[in-house]
């Protein structure tokens, strides 16, 4: 590919991924938001993290089928309980490696 | 609904205590993008991009999979027209993550939130949101959390593209890093019956949706849902004392 289309591509893909990342941010924190829609948001973290998380875990392929039995199902278990008992970040991400290389060199080999 | 005035906030401390917080706060996400940003780049490699090309993408657009994918289809020949569209959809989530941001930064200064919004991505939204929920936190922080994250991205996808292929694949687990920060943060979300329900709606909701609709719309159609649900489930259930 010339240089001069991958750098307009790249641009374009660039202009396209900030727009989103932007506008509502620039336009809504100058607006005030009736409650309900706060409430809206507020719950939108939660769910976009579980809506990452969850086809991470338990679907594998394109096309997605589900796959309940895999290393990271395994690690994901004691992985939440770490999370759920410390309530660290870095621990937790520590653990969940560590559980991941184990479930991976003595469950799955 | 306590909305703290976090801008506030950070006019009370230094720019190296502001360093110091946002750094402890954003070295999981750089950990986790180590793994993914050195197969990015042995993937560039792989593509026929130089390294500079790499780092100029990594740059520009600041996206994991929208640039593995817009890499696989620079390879294979795509027009530039679908493969600047097939990256606006997949970058579309960030709209909903800035909409639920906003919320936190009334009265900051124009430039700042700007700034701040280059950097918005899934693992900097995240850790942000967490800690914006808790005080103590504002622009300032934010915004040194999201451009550390954008550096090592910057960084580890350029490195690589020259290094990568000597590099093992997943040594001490590490491409499971993202995925132990997200359990994390998950856990740290689920304050109350409300957010537990919202989870599982979300994350039972992506699981159907994504085997039905091919590529990761299905994050934005089950966040979107889940969320309003949830506010319903609030409103109808939660005040009539049932749960």
């Amino acid at each position: 590919m010339e240089e001069y289309k991958y750098i307009l591509i790249v641009l374009g893909m660039g202009l396209v991924s900030f727009i989103p990342r932007w506008f509502p941010l620039f336009y809504l924190s100058r607006k005030q938001l009736p409650d309900i829609i706060i409430e809206w948001l507020e719950l939108i973290p939660v769910s976009i993290l579980s809506a990452l998380l969850f086809p991470a875990l338990f679907t594998k392929d394109n096309p997605k089928i589900i796959s309940l039995v895999s290393p990271e199902t395994a690690a994901a278990i004691p992985t939440f309980i770490f999370a759920w008992i410390t309530r660290s970040i870095g621990g937790t991400l520590i653990a969940g490696m560590f559980f991941y290389w184990a479930a991976g060199k003595f469950i799955f080999t | 609904m306590n909305t703290v005035k976090n801008d506030c906030i950070d006019t009370q401390y230094s720019f190296k205590s502001d360093f110091i917080q946002a750094l402890s706060a954003v070295w999981p996400v750089c950990l986790g993008y180590l793994p993914l940003g050195l197969a990015m780049g042995v993937l560039g490699e792989k593509a026929g991009l130089s390294p500079f090309q790499v780092c100029f993408m990594s740059i520009a657009v600041f996206a994991g999979s929208g640039q593995f994918i817009a890499i696989s289809m620079i390879s294979a020949g795509a027009s530039a027209f679908s493969i600047i569209m097939t990256t606006f959809m997949i970058n579309l989530r960030h709209l909903l993550m800035s909409s639920s941001l906003s919320v936190y930064f009334k009265d900051v200064p124009g430039k700042k939130l700007t700034l701040f919004s280059y950097g918005i991505v899934d693992e900097t939204f995240l850790v942000n949101i967490d800690k914006l929920k808790n005080g103590q936190w504002g622009i300032n922080r934010s915004i040194i959390v999201n451009f550390t994250a954008f550096s090592a991205w910057a960084l580890s996808t350029t490195t690589g593209c020259y290094f990568g292929k000597f590099i093992p694949q997943d040594a001490f687990g590490i491409n499971f890093a993202l995925t132990a920060m997200f359990i994390s943060l998950l856990v740290l979300q689920l304050n109350g019956s409300i957010y537990i329900i919202t989870a599982l709606a979300a994350g039972f909701g992506a699981v159907a949706v994504s085997m039905i609709i091919p590529g990761n719309l299905y994050i934005v159609i089950a966040s979107v849902s889940a969320a309003a649900a949830g506010v319903i489930i609030k409103k109808k259930v939660l005040k009539s004392g049932r749960i």
